[in-house]
This record gives structure tokens, sequence and C-alpha cells, in this order.
């Protein structure tokens, strides 16, 4: 149980409560809804920025949730073409599908339509960055180990159900961008061996682009994909609460406590004022930015395709794996077309969208830790990891990047090639300079954290001695800042040693073999009598 | 006016010693020459004819033309290893080319880049002029198709069709192959767009009559000057570069602001 050591509890015992206490007793006395909030009301929970990311992750979806809600009484989901009679004029007689019609009815004809759709789409943007940005922190301070690893399951389903979810949001609309990003899709689909074409034409109803595909992604975008994220949510969060939050290192923090304020009355009151924050901020990029012209774009068609057709920048990195594939990987063979150039990338894309699904297992059973983690790693801490991290992020943020390899052309004055072996050599070679980079940066840092604990931090201050010698004198960090540089855990590899039937298994050998790479190079953290024995020669 | 073989070099008062009547004949000379390269302007935009310049400016423009494009053009225009041949190109590839300053080129890249234009307009009908007379060629567009009075809905659709895959949609540009790009669309004079979609200057395929006609050509100067002059209903464009802007706009702005948001909320209270 959380044995809040909390500073600031507020418990105010009115016995006489007039008005409000008679309407609480009536409905604590219907309901007993005061167990709940006595429970949930003296939750902890420990005070740092980072852990307010997934919150905002939480207030975009509801701002979501609203927005939408007002662009589903105007949306008509159906590609039945109609001649465009609203009031944006160049495009006045165009024929185009009722979806885009009456997406062009709600930017100019429907009274804050436009302010809506655009709230819709940043806050859209703003969700999956946010998930994006509270995963990172989730991932580098190792909050996904035991007892949480399901969460992080969970939370990276959400994940990739928000990028479904902005997907199928983004091609509602059935304009020009949209389409194009839709023919990708079945384009890729349609690569795939013997069943694509199959699959394709289920797909879209018949040949692309057809007449079902806005119809059924509507379905899924306000129906399916929002009821499976609400419920995923509702468990993420119930799971929060089960395991507690996790808490950084600090003085008086230890495994089984968590410092930092109740729900009510202050978290509460924090979350709340943060809601109307980042609805503020939305609110403000929405009225200010456009965001998807759609008029701009013109209704689709299959002939033209813009220049500078990009997705949404989530799924950004798969358009940058697709535009990295070298030529000359597609061939005839047993009568039928091999498309290596969409396949590679989408196993690749695969591998390691399964990778970080399952890295928490994988990490565990490297360590072999079964301990559960209630106190955060701090990433220099668990060097091998952050490298791994910072070579993930590297991979992504490669592939993303060449997502708009024609924009960085033209707008940096580069060749368009050029950009693109840039970023093959990024995507490949990349990930390895960063992991030995970020892991000697984390060793480094590791061995300044203790060089502060054994000797102290310099002071600035020289000291000339009768001898003639300089010194620089060092000062003693204080007990707190100590405790935060001593307290982590410290794992050895693992032995190789025989099962029960006295036999080294491959498993075993492969698990000896990731556990001597994970730790072989670690320093260890400051012992107590290390600590002494400094002490002891006082300088 | 007086010297006319080096560009921009306006006849000034000239100071020395000469007689009353010879400054009488020199502002006469000029006047002559001005209202001479107008008529030529004049009448080139106004006639469909290739060759209805006046033999006088034909001869400023190749003396100009000797003096700043020969070197790589060739002193014929017959064309050279550095520079195309310009016979049969048409005074509307000239009047493109040297009005948007494009040519004369500065250096030798992917392509010759926007600059400032190097020439006056007498000058550079001049030229347009000489290289209109040496074969038949696209002419400088009648005035009528420039108006931006056509229908911008069609424009907007043929642009779509014909122009956005390398200018994109919105008219903001995009790559090309090794280096070259389309250029951004947005300011672009009216009469210039049209000869870029004569002439197929660089990179750019030639759209001629009957190809996309005149009318068309209209409809799609109309939606570019509708562009131009109609700021996007939704807030700054951000570029109109699509996504990638956005997405860059979201991270950098929105979520960084959020963070600094989320720093300032758990920060201790002194």
């Amino acid at each position: 149980m959380s044995t809040a050591t909390t500073t600031t509890e507020l418990v105010e015992t009115k016995k006489s409560g007039g008005l409000t206490g008679a309407a609480a007793n009536y409905i604590d006395e219907r309901t007993s809804i005061s167990t709940a909030v006595k429970e949930l009301g003296r939750k902890i929970f420990p005070d740092h920025w980072s852990f307010l990311l997934g919150e905002v992750a939480l207030y975009s979806f509801v701002i979501i949730l609203l927005s939408g809600s007002f662009l589903t009484f105007f949306f008509h989901a159906s590609m039945t073409p109609v001649e465009y009679d609203g009031s944006y004029m160049p495009l006045k007689g165009v024929e185009m599908s009722a979806a885009m019609a009456s997406s062009l009815d709600i930017s100019f004809d429907i009274r804050g339509g436009l302010l809506m759709r655009q709230v819709h789409h940043w806050a859209a943007l703003l969700f999956v960055a946010a998930i994006g940005l509270h995963m990172l922190r989730i991932y580098f301070t190792g909050a996904f180990r035991k007892p949480r690893e399901l969460n992080w399951v969970i939370g990276f389903i959400l994940f990739i159900l928000a990028m479904a979810e902005g997907f199928t949001g983004y091609s509602l609309p059935d304009d020009l961008l949209s389409g194009n990003g839709l023919r990708i899709i079945d384009g890729m689909v349609k690569g795939i061996p013997v069943v694509g074409t199959w699959i394709s034409f289920l797909l879209f109803g018949g040949e692309f682009p057809g007449e079902q595909i806005v119809g059924r992604l509507y379905s899924l975008h306000i129906l399916l994909l929002p009821a499976i994220i609400v419920a995923l949510i509702a468990m993420h969060l119930l799971f929060v609460v089960v395991h507690k939050h996790t808490q950084y290192p600090g003085a008086g923090r230890t495994n089984q406590n968590v410092v930092g304020y109740p729900v009510l009355p202050v978290y509460a009151a924090k979350a709340g004022g943060f809601f109307f924050i980042v609805f503020g901020i939305v609110m403000l990029m929405a009225s200010l930015f456009t965001i998807n012209p759609i008029w701009n774009y013109g209704p689709y068609d299959p002939s033209p395709v813009s220049a500078g057709t990009q997705p949404d920048w989530y799924i950004g990195f798969a358009d940058g794996a697709l535009r990295l594939i070298p030529p000359g990987l597609e061939f005839v063979w047993l009568d039928r077309t091999w498309s290596f150039n969409i396949l590679i990338p989408l196993v690749a894309l695969g591998l390691f969208i399964l990778v970080v699904l399952i890295y928490p297992f994988i990490e565990a059973w490297v360590t072999g830790d079964k301990r559960e983690h209630h106190i955060l790693d701090r990433p220099r801490n668990a060097p091998t990891r952050t490298a791994i991290g910072a070579a993930g992020v590297t991979f992504y943020a490669a592939l993303w990047a060449t997502a708009s390899s024609d924009i960085i052309a033209t707008h940096f004055k580069v060749t368009m090639e050029g950009v693109i072996h840039t970023m093959q050599f990024m995507v490949i070679v990349g990930p390895f300079i960063a992991f030995f980079v970020t892991k000697r940066i984390c060793l480094a840092l590791q061995k300044k954290d203790r060089e502060i604990v054994l000797h102290g931090y310099e002071s600035g201050r020289i000291v000339r001695l009768p001898g003639g010698e300089y010194i620089e004198v060092h000062q003693p960090v204080d007990e707190y800042e100590r405790w935060k540089l001593v307290s982590y855990n410290d794992y050895k590899p693992l032995m190789i040693r025989p099962n029960a039937n006295g036999k080294i298994t491959v498993g075993q050998k492969a698990r000896a073999g990731l556990s001597r790479w994970f730790f072989e190079d670690r320093i260890e953290p400051v012992s107590s009598t290390e600590l002494e024995r400094t002490h002891g020669d006082h300088h | 006016m007086t010297s006319i073989s080096t560009p921009k070099q306006s006849g000034g008062r000239k100071t020395g010693r000469r007689g009353p009547l010879a400054s009488v004949a020199l502002i006469a000379i000029g006047l002559l020459f001005t209202g001479g390269a107008y008529a030529a302007f004049s009448t080139s935009t106004a006639s469909a004819e290739t060759t209805a310049a006046s033999q006088q400016t034909v001869g400023e423009g190749q003396k100009l033309f000797a003096a700043n494009c020969a070197t790589c053009h060739g002193l014929a225009a017959e064309g050279t290893g550095s520079g195309p041949s310009l016979i049969g190109v048409g005074a509307a590839a000239v009047d493109f080319q040297v009005g948007t300053g494009r040519m004369p080129m500065q250096i030798n890249g992917p392509q010759a880049e926007k600059k400032a234009v190097q020439f006056t307009e007498e000058q550079t009908a001049a030229l347009a002029a000489y290289v209109a007379s040496l074969a038949p060629g696209p002419s400088l567009p009648d005035a009528s198709l420039l108006d931006g009075e056509g229908d911008a809905a069609k424009g907007a659709e043929l642009f779509r069709i014909n122009c956005a895959m390398c200018h994109n949609v919105a008219g903001a540009g995009g790559a090309l192959t090794q280096g070259k790009y389309a250029p951004a669309l947005s300011g672009v004079n009216e009469v210039h767009i049209y000869e870029a979609m004569v002439t197929g200057p660089q990179n750019m395929p030639v759209f001629n009559d009957m190809n996309i006609s005149p009318e068309s050509k209209r409809d799609i100067i109309t939606y570019l000057k509708y562009l131009d002059n109609n700021p996007s209903p939704g807030g700054f464009a951000l570029g109109a570069l699509g996504p990638v802007s956005e997405g860059l706009f979201l991270w950098i702005f929105g979520l960084g602001s959020i963070v600094a948001l989320t720093v300032w909320i758990t920060a201790k209270s002194n």
C-alpha cells in the first residue's frame, strides 16, 4: 500500500457541514462514494515535469473527442459524387465526393467549423507526439520494468492505435493529399505476395479507390478505434493506480514509498488546471495556424500527385522507409511479381515495432531481474539500455526525416539524391554510432558521479600550500545529493549454469551472451565501505 | 539611352563642350529611341506575329545580345557548348528568362536562379525582338490573357493535374532530381507564368496551345493570383508545405511550449 510519506496532507474535518455536508452525506449514504474518494483522494503522485507527458496525451485525447463529436454532426462519410456549391470560389462547380464537399462546408459554411477542424487535427498531432515523448520518458528511466511490463505493452498498443486513428482521420476528407496517402497504402498492400491484391480489393470494395473506403474508414475512425482506445486508456490508468507511480531516486524515496502530493486537493487542482493549459495551447495553434488546407489540395483524383505529398508526422517513418529503398528490388519469379522494395520496409518496420513492444520482456530475460522496481533509473545508470534507446531513436528519426527528403532538398539547397544517400547511411550506420557514443557518455557520467561522491565537487577555490604546490579544494556533496548519486541497482553478467539435466542449453548460452553484452562495461555504485574509507583520510 | 551595349547604363547627363544644337539633337534621339522601344514592346505584345518589331529595335537587341549573351549562346544565337541555340525560342522565352533575372546566368549550377533583373524593360524588349526576328517562336501573350479574370475553379483543377506534381498544389515549389527544383509560384508576374507555360524554361515541359488552350492558361493564372491575393482562411499557412511544416511546428512550438509549461507547473515554490 502507499505508505504516503507526504508532507502536505490536508484533512479538513468539519462536523457541522451545513448544506454541503448534508448533500455529501446524502450521496455517501446511497453510493458509499466516500470509500472511493478516501482511497483515490489520498493517492500520492510524485512531482516531476516528465510525469505530466502522459497527461498531455490524455488531455489531447479529450480535446479530440470533443472536437470530433462536433465534426460528426456535419460530415458525410460518403463517396457519392456531388458538385461543390459552397462558398470557396476556386472549387465552385467542381465534382467531388460528398465527404470532400461536407469537409469544405465544415471549413467555410459552418460557424466555427474550420476552427473545430483545426482543433481536431492539431490535437491529433499533439496526441501522438505526447504519447511518443511519454514513451521515451518511460523507456529511458526504466519505468517499464516489473511490475509495469504489461502497462508498457498497453501503452505501446495505444500508440499504434493512435497512429491508426490519425491515418483513418487523415483519409476521411477524400482530398488529393489523403487520396495519395491511401494510394500508397494500397500499393503496400498489393506488394504483399499472393494475397496482396485480394486484400486490396477486399479493403477498397473493388479496384482502388472505389466508393467504399471513406465510409469504412469512418466506422473505424469514430466507432471501433475510439472504443478500443478508451478501454485501453482505462486499463492503462487503472494499472497506474494499482502499481502506484514511480519516482526518481532521491533522499527519502525508496522502493516501498511514494513521495509527492495527494490527488486531493493539490494534484487534482494542478492536473485540472493543466487540462485547460493544454486546451488553450491547442486552441491557440488552431486559431492562428492553418492545418491540412484541403481547399488547396482539392478533391481526390487518382491522376495528380502533388509535390510535397507527405503523411502526417507520425506516419512519416513508414513513408521514409519506402523512400530509402534503392531501385531494382522488384522482379518476376514463378510468374509472380516480388516487390522487395515494399516487403523490406514492411518487414523491417514490423520487426522494429515488435522489438519495441516486447522490449521489457527481453530486458527482464537478459538481466534475470525478478524484483519490483518503483524507483526510476537515471538514464546514465543503465548505459546499455540508454544506448539501445538512442540507437532506436536514431533509426526512427532517420526514417522520419527521410519522409521530408524533397523539402530538405529544396530548403537546404542540396540534391535529392544526396539527401537520400545520407539518410540511407544514417538509417543503417547511424544507430551503431549512436549506440557507442551514448554508452560511452553514460559510463563517463557515471564515473563523474562516482568521483563526486568519493572526492566531492570542485569548489573553484585554489589554495597554495606552504611548499608552493597548488591544489583545488573539493567540497563534499551533501547527503541528499549523495543519495541520488549512489542509489542504483548494480547488475553483473549472468553466469551460465547447467539445468536440472546437467546440460547448458542454447537458450542459456544466448542469455549469458546477451547479459555479458549488457553489463560487461559497468561502473559500480559507491558502496558504504568505500565512502567510509574516503571519509577516513579526510582532506 | 545613348549607350546600349552594356546593361543598365542609362544615358545620364553628359557634360562637356557641345553646341546648343547638339543637346537638342541628343534629346531628340533619346526620345526617338525610347519611343521606338515602347512602340516595339507594345506591338510585340499586341500582335501574334513575331517579326513585327521595328528593324531599329532588332538592331539594338542584336548589339545587346552580342555584348551580353553571345558568349554562351553564340554570336548568331546558334548555340555553343555552354548554352543552347535560341533560334526559334521566341520573344516569350527571352522575356521570361531575362525578365525574371534568370538570364544572363550568374553561375553554372543545376539551374539558372531567379535574381535581380539585369536589363531595363526596353532592353529586354529589344533582346526579345532580336531573338524573335531569327525564327518564328512563341510571342508575348496578349494582355487579355493575363487579367486574372478567368475561371479560378477550372484553373485550380488544371493546375492540380498539370503543375502540382512539381510546383506543389499551393504553388509552394518542390524538388526535382540532381539539385534542380520547381520554384515557388507566389508573387510571380502573370506574364511570366504564361511565358513559362508556352516556352518550358529549364526543366519545365512546354504546355503549348494544343495542350492547354490560352483561355485555360488564363484560368491557371487566375487561380495562382487568387492564392496570392487571398491569405489562407485557416491562419498562417506555414509555407503551404503540407504535413512536414505542420509536424515540425507541432513538435517545436506545440509540444515545446507544453513541456515548458509542465516544468513551470511542477517547479518547486520558493
